[in-house]
């Protein structure tokens, strides 16, 4: 997770920040089932895995979307 | 059963952590996607099939019916992950994000 972070954080484009997040947030599910079963009340975060799961999904395609046509963003590796 | 278990948590974990090291490592944007794109799946899909055995370790209808939502998560992730893998990748080639290649300067 502190990989992603790095990465989320560093990350020379926008859409490298990107990765970051969608990897930090596909992670995290399987951190709340896990947590859910230390506490014992599975029946609960499964709902919010899944929850979480689909908030993240839709985070990550309404950002990618939004820099669709956005040129001049990004410091480095243009087409010319 | 506990085998079982074990292998696959053992092997999520693998992939999370392959994964992560390849997004530090990679030298390229889409390259760097690449791993992403396989630890959203496969890591997600060990990892949740391994706690959803776990889970029917004392068998009763509602703990198969907690492991029938775990596999929904297992379902909507493979249809998720690879639509916004495919969407960021859409937006980099759209921005005109160029490639990697060999013969940049650093390697």
């Amino acid at each position: 997770m502190l990989f992603s972070l790095y990465r989320t954080v560093f990350g020379p484009t926008v859409l490298d920040r990107l990765i970051g997040v969608n990897a930090i947030g596909s992670k995290t599910v399987v951190l709340l089932l896990l947590i859910g079963f230390l506490y014992e009340r599975i029946d609960m975060f499964v709902d919010i895995a899944l929850a979480y799961a689909f908030l993240n999904f839709v985070a990550v395609l309404a950002a990618s979307r939004y820099f669709h046509k956005r040129k001049g963003l990004y410091e480095e590796s243009f087409m010319d | 059963m506990d085998i079982l278990v074990v292998l696959l948590l053992v092997t999520g974990m693998v992939f999370f952590l392959g994964a992560s090291v390849g997004i530090i490592r990679m030298p390229g944007f889409y390259c760097r996607l690449h791993p992403a794109g396989k630890l959203d799946t496969l890591g997600i899909l060990s990892m949740v099939m391994g706690l959803a055995l776990y889970n029917l370790h004392h068998f009763s209808l509602e703990s198969l019916l907690l492991s029938i939502k775990m596999f929904l998560i297992v379902f909507f992730v493979f249809l998720a992950s690879p639509t916004a893998t495919h969407s960021i990748v859409d937006a980099g080639m759209r921005a005109g994000l160029r490639h990697w290649t060999q013969k940049k300067r650093k390697g």
